[in-house]
């Protein structure tokens, strides 16, 4: 920021009025101008490095540096309020991977993942075939679809932790007004995983359709004419034409929701008061796992390696979502469009 | 060509914003009676009296105020300063010269990819040195400018200003300080404000970091809703009261900004 600001106020300032075909150029103005011609010429070479290192240095600080001092710590160990302590190799891995929890909460993020992302596109993709017609009042059908992306996740969670209430819960409640029996949302595993894939589900379908719609307006109108004088159906046209041909999107909406989804922690945490995952953390994702390893058992070491593991885990996704994004060639053209000074 | 809806897409439509908005009202329903009401085997489909009731008691039950201002003060800052931020690097990434500006992009573009939210042990582990553990410091400064921010803007920025501007302004003897003030900030102002909104609804409702640094007198409202259902027993007119007044604010950004959100989600202001 220094240098920029400064740079403004000596070129900036007078450098308007000032130009190269100013009046009576005497030796002081020379000299001025040559001085200012160095200063611009600094400005051209340093100024763009000076506004793109905010991003830079803060990514460092926060997101380079942590990950790679989180594996310093897993290597350790580490209290939370004890600090570093003996350095003890792979042991915080070992004692992870012989964790059952752990690979119970592995389980528990996929099966969550699988139900909110799996449904979620699906419905997705129909929300936005419907709002991919001539509506009447488009703007609000559009609007409408988002409303419960306003709602934080964690209104969210308490909410559908009332509404898949075990004893008065409104889902139980009309299960048995129509005769079935009850289900025990935050006792049973799958149940649990149900409900917390809806909260999610309901919070992002029509976000991700807005996408899609947007993806879908792209496809050329004249591929639907000729499909329709083939005789193809509305019905027919959109599962033969338009999901196929928008699917670029459809991979990036899946992947960035798989990013999201194994990270997923406000849903769970706040479904019941203790916040743990259940009785028997039937419901305990990754990321509340590493949370309750680091600020509950207050083993900053072994929380790391969890974190490390989860990590790779995402990681790889993220490398399928850059491939398959290479190949959609959204990264086409990157930084070669617009080459001014 | 004609597409013209029928009944069907209508009635689906309005039937998913039904779907869309039960659980606010059901929320403001169970906010708006007494205890007792909700253990009958029906539960009553209007509103009761008791909603202002129950909001009085769920402010006092946490620090509800503080949290707002906390949240209002941290979201703003953050949303501001990654609007300044991005749109400085987006401009200098769209528009200026400069060795090693592909490779820089890219890797801005793949640190989209990167899970920062699993640093925070050692984060903790900084801001716990930095003594800014408690504070709203520590929510503030890792969210200042992002990745996804700075290619939006970039994105954004390609398209919207001429090149032959930045030269007329460059030969007019502007710095490009002052170029990016007064050519690239005028045009951005369409995608600052979608970048803005957005910015400050994902540090509104984030709640992982802040559960982490903040301290049950000092919360977010993300955090001050996790207490009012903390304890045995859950009191959940209480509890919906106030998740329902903590949504207040939201609602009433989406009313006054919702086109812009979408049109926003549909240029690809998008980030899961």
């Amino acid at each position: 920021m220094e240098a920029g600001s400064t740079a403004v106020k000596s070129v900036g300032d007078v450098g308007g009025p000032t130009s190269p075909t100013g009046p009576r150029p005497d030796s002081a103005d020379v000299r001025r101008s040559a001085w200012r011609r160095r200063l611009s010429r600094l400005d051209t070479v340093v100024s763009p490095y000076v506004f793109v290192s905010p991003f830079f240095l803060l990514f460092l600080l926060v997101g380079m540096f942590p990950l790679g001092y989180t594996a310093w710590v897993s290597v350790h160990q580490w209290g939370l309020l004890s600090g570093q302590g003996e350095f003890s190799g792979l042991d915080n891995y070992r004692r992870v991977l012989e964790d059952r929890y752990f690979w119970n909460a592995l389980r528990n993020t996929f099966s969550i993942f699988l139900l909110s992302s799996i449904p979620q596109v699906l419905i997705a993709l129909g929300l936005a075939g419907l709002l991919d017609t001539q509506l009447r009042f488009r703007g609000f059908w559009r609007m409408s679809v988002l409303l419960p992306f306003v709602v934080a996740p964690a209104a969210v969670a308490l909410i559908f932790g009332n509404v898949f209430g075990d004893r008065y819960g409104l889902v139980n409640e009309i299960l048995q007004g129509i005769g079935l029996e009850p289900i025990r949302w935050h006792v049973d595993t799958l149940a649990s995983h149900v409900a917390i894939a809806s909260m999610v589900n309901w919070r992002w379908t029509g976000y991700n359709a807005l996408i899609f719609l947007a993806a879908m307006q792209a496809v050329p109108r004249d591929v639907y004419e000729s499909a329709a004088l083939d005789g193809a159906g509305r019905v027919r046209q959109f599962v033969s034409i338009t999901v196929p041909m928008i699917r670029p999107t459809v991979i990036f909406v899946g992947i960035t929701s798989t990013i999201g989804g194994l990270q997923i922690f406000a849903e769970p945490r706040l479904f019941d008061t203790a916040g743990l995952g259940g009785s028997d953390r039937q419901y305990q994702t990754l990321t509340m796992y590493l949370w309750e390893l680091g600020w509950r058992v207050r083993d900053l070491g072994m929380a790391s390696a969890v974190a490390w593991l989860l990590f790779l885990i995402i990681v790889t996704f993220a490398v399928l979502n850059l491939l398959a994004s290479r190949r959609a060639g959204s990264l086409k053209g990157l930084g070669r469009k617009g080459a001014a000074r | 060509m004609t597409r013209r809806p029928g009944f069907l897409v209508y009635g689906l439509l309005t039937a998913f914003l039904l779907g869309s908005c039960a659980p606010l009202y059901w929320s403001f329903l169970v906010g708006s009676h007494s205890r007792e009401v909700l253990t009958k085997r029906v539960p009553p489909l209007l509103p009761g009296g008791h909603f202002l009731d129950n909001a009085q008691r769920a402010i006092d039950a946490v620090p509800f105020w503080k949290a707002m201002g906390n949240s209002l003060l941290v979201s703003g800052t953050v949303a501001t300063s990654v609007v300044f931020f991005s749109t400085l690097a987006g401009f200098a990434f769209a528009k200026l010269a400069f060795r090693g500006r592909t490779p820089l992009l890219v890797f801005v573009v793949a640190t989209l990819a990167v899970p920062t939210q699993l640093g925070v042990i050692p984060l903790f582990i900084v801001m716990a040195k930095l003594g800014w553990v408690g504070s709203m410091w520590a929510l503030i400064v890792p969210g200042m400018v992002t990745a996804f921010g700075v290619f939006f803007m970039r994105q954004y920025l390609v398209d919207a200003i001429p090149d032959e501007l930045v030269e007329a302004a460059r030969v007019d003897g502007c710095s490009l300080f002052r170029t990016f003030w007064s050519v690239a900030v005028p045009a951005a102002r369409p995608a600052a404000g979608i970048l803005w909104l957005f910015t400050f609804m994902a540090t509104w409702t984030d709640f992982f970091w802040p559960l982490i640094v903040l301290p049950a007198s000092n919360p977010t409202v993300q955090i001050a809703l996790q207490q009012l259902q903390s304890g045995y027993y859950v009191d959940y007119s209480l509890v919906l009261a106030g998740a329902t007044l903590a949504t207040v604010p939201l609602l009433v950004l989406f009313v006054v900004t919702g086109r812009q959100m979408v049109a926003g989600i549909m240029q690809g202001a998008v980030k899961g």
